[in-house]
C-alpha cells in the first residue's frame, strides 16, 4: 500500500486540484492522483474566461462562489494567476435580433442571482469599444466578470494545496478503482495501490472509465478547444468577449492579456483522444476561427496569429458537468464532464465537493449535475 | 495511372535536387517555396535587376550555386513552382499553405521537407539590441540587398558560417572589426580526421581563416562572450568579452552577427507527426530517417540540413536520394545503383559534420551561465533569472512545462531561436541530461498567419 488518507482524489485538473486545497481546509488528509501533469488538459488549454454571464441561471450560485474565490485568488494561492476582474461582453449579430429579448430575460433572471448586466445597442458598444464590427447589433455587458490565464492556474491550487499538507502524485495513471470494505483501493498502472473511505473523481474526459468502474457509465465525449493567440500588441481591449449565435461555427471569442497578445477560441471544436493523450487543432477550423473573428472584430484582421493549441475535454449530451455524490456507491463523489464550461466555476466546484464531503451538504444548486440522469431504467 | 502527387517543401540544394529527379521520372512535383527566388539560403538569388557575378556572391561555392540555379531554371515549366508560400499546417494528408491571404489546402501521395536551417543561437546579455543579428541573417543582407549590418561589425559564435560571412563582409569592403570564436583552437585539431573526409571543404574553411589574417581582422579563439553592450534607443555600442587566456576585453562596434553552426528546421516534420529522437553529437532532437530519408511516417521524407545539419553539398545528394526513395516507393522504376551511390555520399559529409560538430563544439555551458538579468526569450521578453524563478517556484523541469509556466519560447519564433539555450539552461539548473528536458512541442502555424488569412476567397 503506497498510501492511506482521508480523501483520494483522482484527476489533477482545476476541479481536483482545488478540492484537494480546500479539504485541507476541513482538515482532511488528501492523496491527489495525476496520469500526468498538473492542469495539463481541460484546465490547462481553454480560453480562460471568467465569466458568469451566459451560465445556465441555476448555475450561478456555484459561479458566484467561484468568482469570490478568484477575487481573493493572490492571496489565497501565493501566485498570480493573471487575473483580471476586465468585464465580458456577449454579443449578438443583425440577422438575429430575436437574441436581444434572449439576453433581456436573461439579465433579468441572473439580476436576481446577483449578476449586474448592462444591455448597450450596436453604436453604444462601438462607442466604447471601437473594435466591434457593423454586424453586431447588441451586447450584454457585464463589469464584474473577466478572465485568467488557464496555464498557470490549477498549478497555482495544486502547489498551494501541496504546501497544505496535500499529497500530489504526478505521472500516476490510475487503472482500477474499487471499494472493499469501507474503503477504496485505487490502482496506478505501475501497481501502486492508494486506500481512502472517501474517493473523488475529478478526471475530465476520463471520468466515464472510472465511473463505469461503479456501475455508472455516462456518455462522455471527447471534444478539444480551438485556441489561437496573436502577436502582442499595446493592451488596450479590458474585455473578454464573445458571440452569442446558435450556430457552433460563428462562437468565437477574445481577449487580450496583459501583456498584449490576443486569446481567440471558438469556431468548432477539434478531436481529441484521452488514450492517445492528444488533441489536435484542424487546420479547416483555424481557417473557420479567423473568418469569424473578422467579422466579429474586422481590426483584427490586421494581426498575425502566431500558435494554436487544443486539450482534452470532456463533453456531456445537455452540456452540464456530472457533480455531486455516487448513486450506487458511499463515500464515491464526481466533478468531471464539464463540457468546455468549467473554468470559471472550478474553484467554486473544489470548493463545494470539500463541502459536501466535509460536511455532508451543501446549499450550492447541484441536483441538475447528478450522475443518475444518465442512468439507463433496468 | 493517375500520376501520383509528389509535394517538396523548399526549393535549395536538397529541393532543387528532389525535384530534378521528379521531373526526370516523368513527374510534374509542387515545389512550395517561402523565398522569393529559389536557391535557399546557402545558395540565395540576389533580385532580378541585381547583377553582381556568382564569383562574388558564392565564393568557392559559385560553381555550385550556378550549377544549382541553372538546373531550377531548367524545371520550370516541368514544376508547379509556388514561391512565397508558407506551410503554415500538415495535417489530414495535406499541406495547407499561405501566401499573403491566399490560402490553400494540398493533398499528397508523398511529401519531401527540403525546409533548410537557420542559425543556432546562444543568448548573450544584451542580444536583443537592435544592431545584433544572426549569422545568416548578416548574410542575407549581403546576398540579398548587398547591404551591411552595420559600420564595424564584430562576428561572434562558432563553425563554418562564422569565418564564411566575416570573409564575405571583408570582400564586399565592410569593416569586421573582430571574428570572436567560442570554440579553442585546439578543438580543431582534435576534429581533424573526421574533417579529411571531405578534404576540398576543409581547405575551403582554412583559406577562409588566412583570408582573414590577410586582412587584419583579429581573430580570437576560446573566448567567452560576457555582454553585448548597448541600450534600447541607440542599439549595440560594443561587446564585451573574456579572452582564451582569460583577460577580459572590450571591442566598440555597432553590430555583432552571432550563431553556433546551425540547427534544422523541424517544425514541419513535427506537424506531418513525424518521430524525434536526441542527437547526443549536436544535443538537438532530430526528427527520425531511414538511410534514404523515410521518416517515421509513411509518404513523408526527410532530406538537407532540415533534417540534419550536413552541409549543402550533401542537402544535393540526400534531396536526390529522398526523392528517388519517395517515386520507388509509388512504385515507379529507378536506378538502385545510383541510390547506393548516394548514400555513400551522404555518409561521407556526415563524418564530416561530425567532424564540424568536434571542432566548433555548441558552448552549452555559457546557458547555465546566463546572468538573471540576460534576455533569454527575445520574442516574450523571459530573462534567464524569469526562467530560474519558475522552476524553483513550480519545480517545473520539461521543456514544455516551463515554456507553460515561464513562456519561454511561447512567442513567435516558438523558441526557434532560444529553445535550445533555454534546454541548457534549464538541465543545468535541475541537474539532468539536456534530453530529459525533451523538446518543445511544435504548434502551427510555423511562421505568423495573418488573421486575414482567406479573406479574399
Amino acid at each position: 500500500m503506497s498510501g492511506a488518507s482521508d480523501v483520494i482524489i483522482v484527476g489533477g485538473g482545476l476541479m481536483g486540484s482545488s478540492a484537494a486545497l480546500f479539504l485541507r481546509g476541513h482538515g482532511l488528509s488528501v492523496t491527489l492522483l495525476e496520469t500526468d501533469l498538473i492542469g495539463r488538459q481541460a484546465s490547462g488549454t481553454n480560453f480562460g474566461n471568467v465569466r458568469r454571464q451566459g451560465r445556465p441561471i441555476h448555475q450561478l450560485p456555484l459561479a458566484n462562489r467561484a468568482i469570490a474565490i478568484w477575487r481573493q485568488s493572490r492571496e489565497l494561492l501565493g501566485a498570480d494567476v493573471e487575473y483580471l476582474q476586465s468585464g465580458h461582453i456577449r454579443v449578438c449579430y443583425r440577422e438575429r435580433p430575436e437574441l436581444v429579448g434572449s439576453m433581456e430575460e436573461y439579465a433579468a433572471n441572473a439580476r436576481a442571482e446577483g449578476l449586474e448586466l448592462e444591455l448597450l445597442s450596436g453604436n453604444a458598444l462601438r462607442d466604447q469599444f471601437p473594435f466591434f464590427g457593423p454586424d453586431v447589433l447588441a451586447g450584454s455587458y457585464s463589469a464584474t466578470d473577466g478572465h485568467a490565464n488557464p496555464r498557470l492556474a490549477a498549478p497555482a491550487f495544486a502547489r498551494a494545496a501541496a504546501r497544505l499538507g496535500a499529497v500530489i502524485h504526478e505521472n500516476t495513471k490510475i487503472v482500477d478503482a474499487q471499494k472493499v470494505g469501507e474503503d477504496f483501493i485505487v490502482t496506478a498502472a505501475d501497481g501502486r495501490t492508494f486506500r481512502a473511505p472517501i474517493l473523488l473523481i475529478t478526471a475530465g474526459a476520463w471520468g466515464n472509465a472510472l465511473s463505469s468502474q461503479f456501475g455508472e457509465p455516462v456518455p462522455i465525449v471527447p471534444k478539444g478547444p480551438n485556441m489561437s493567440v496573436t502577436e502582442p500588441i499595446p493592451y488596450s481591449i479590458l474585455p473578454a468577449v464573445g458571440v452569442m449565435t446558435p450556430l457552433e461555427e460563428e462562437t468565437v471569442y477574445f481577449r487580450q492579456v496583459a501583456r498584449g497578445n490576443i486569446v481567440l477560441g471558438g469556431s468548432t471544436r477539434g478531436p481529441s483522444f484521452p488514450d492517445q493523450y492528444r488533441a489536435y487543432v484542424e487546420p479547416q477550423n483555424t481557417l473557420s476561427q479567423l473568418k469569424h473573428i473578422r467579422r466579429l472584430a474586422p481590426q483584427l484582421g490586421k494581426l498575425n496569429i502566431i500558435r494554436v493549441w487544443s486539450g482534452i475535454e470532456g463533453y456531456m449530451p445537455d452540456s452540464q458537468p456530472v457533480m455531486g455524490p455516487s448513486a450506487t456507491t458511499s463515500g464515491l463523489y464526481y466533478a468531471f464532464g464539464f463540457s468546455g464550461s468549467g473554468f470559471q466555476i472550478g474553484p467554486g466546484v473544489g470548493e463545494t465537493m470539500a463541502e459536501i464531503i466535509a460536511k455532508g451538504a451543501t446549499d450550492i444548486p447541484i441536483q441538475p449535475y447528478r450522475i443518475e440522469r444518465f442512468a439507463t431504467p433496468s | 495511372m493517375v500520376e501520383p502527387r509528389i509535394i517538396i517543401v523548399g526549393a535549395g540544394p536538397a529541393g532543387t535536387r528532389a525535384a530534378e529527379a521528379c521531373v526526370q521520372a516523368g513527374i510534374r512535383p509542387i515545389v512550395l517555396d517561402e523565398g522569393r527566388r529559389d536557391g535557399g539560403q546557402i545558395y540565395r538569388r540576389q533580385p532580378d535587376n541585381f547583377t553582381r557575378p556568382y564569383a562574388k556572391l558564392y565564393g568557392s561555392e559559385a560553381g555550385r550555386a550556378q550549377a544549382l540555379h541553372e538546373t531550377f531554371d531548367g524545371l520550370k515549366g516541368k514544376i508547379d513552382y509556388r514561391p512565397e508560400a508558407l506551410v503554415w499546417n500538415i495535417a489530414g494528408g495535406q499541406v495547407w499553405t499561405a501566401s499573403q491571404t491566399y490560402q490553400d489546402a494540398l493533398p499528397y501521395d508523398a511529401l519531401l521537407l527540403c525546409t533548410g536551417a537557420t542559425d543556432r543561437l546562444m543568448p548573450v546579455k544584451g542580444w536583443q539590441f537592435a544592431g545584433s543579428y544572426s549569422l545568416g541573417g548578416a548574410q542575407v543582407g549581403l546576398k540579398s540587398q548587398a547591404v551591411s549590418i552595420g559600420h564595424k561589425v564584430v562576428f561572434m559564435g562558432s563553425g563554418p558560417l562564422l569565418y564564411l560571412v566575416a570573409c564575405q563582409y571583408v570582400e564586399a569592403g565592410a569593416q569586421v572589426v573582430a571574428v570572436l570564436d567560442t570554440a579553442p583552437y585546439s578543438a580543431r585539431i582534435k576534429a581533424l580526421p573526421d574533417l579529411l573526409a571531405v578534404p576540398s571543404v576543409l581547405w575551403n574553411g582554412v583559406a577562409l581563416t588566412m583570408k582573414l589574417k590577410r586582412a587584419g581582422v583579429a581573430v580570437y579563439n576560446g573566448i567567452k562572450p560576457l555582454e553585448i553592450n548597448g541600450n534600447a534607443a541607440e542599439g549595440v555600442s560594443g561587446i564585451r568579452f573574456r579572452t582564451g587566456a582569460g583577460v577580459e576585453q572590450q571591442i566598440a562596434c555597432d553590430a555583432v552577427a552571432m550563431g553556433h553552426h546551425l540547427r534544422p528546421e523541424t517544425q514541419l516534420a513535427d506537424l506531418a507527426r513525424c518521430a524525434f529522437t536526441f542527437d547526443p553529437v549536436t544535443r538537438q532532437w532530430l526528427p527520425e530517417r531511414d538511410g534514404d530519408g523515410r521518416s517515421s511516417v509513411a509518404g513523408t521524407y526527410l532530406a538537407g540540413d532540415g533534417a540534419k545539419i550536413l552541409g549543402a553539398r550533401s542537402a544535393e545528394a540526400s534531396g536526390r536520394l529522398g526523392a528517388l526513395a519517395a517515386l520507388a516507393d509509388l512504385g515507379l522504376p529507378v536506378d538502385k545503383g545510383e541510390m547506393a551511390s548516394l548514400r555513400g555520399d551522404v555518409g561521407t559529409y556526415a563524418k564530416f559534420a561530425r567532424g564540424l560538430a568536434k571542432a566548433f563544439p555548441w558552448p552549452s555551458e555559457q546557458a547555465s551561465q546566463l546572468p538573471d538579468d540576460a534576455l533569454l526569450c527575445r520574442c516574450e521578453g523571459v530573462t534567464a533569472g524569469d526562467l530560474r524563478a519558475v522552476m524553483r517556484e513550480t519545480g517545473a523541469q520539461e521543456a514544455n512545462r516551463a515554456k507553460a509556466f515561464s513562456r519561454v519560447g511561447m512567442g513567435r519564433c516558438q523558441g526557434r531561436y532560444c529553445g535550445l539555450a533555454a534546454a541548457e539552461l534549464i538541465a543545468a539548473e535541475a541537474d539532468i541530461p539536456v534530453e530529459q528536458v525533451g523538446r518543445l512541442r511544435g504548434q502551427a502555424p510555423v511562421k505568423p498567419l495573418t488573421i486575414a488569412i482567406g479573406d479574399d476567397q
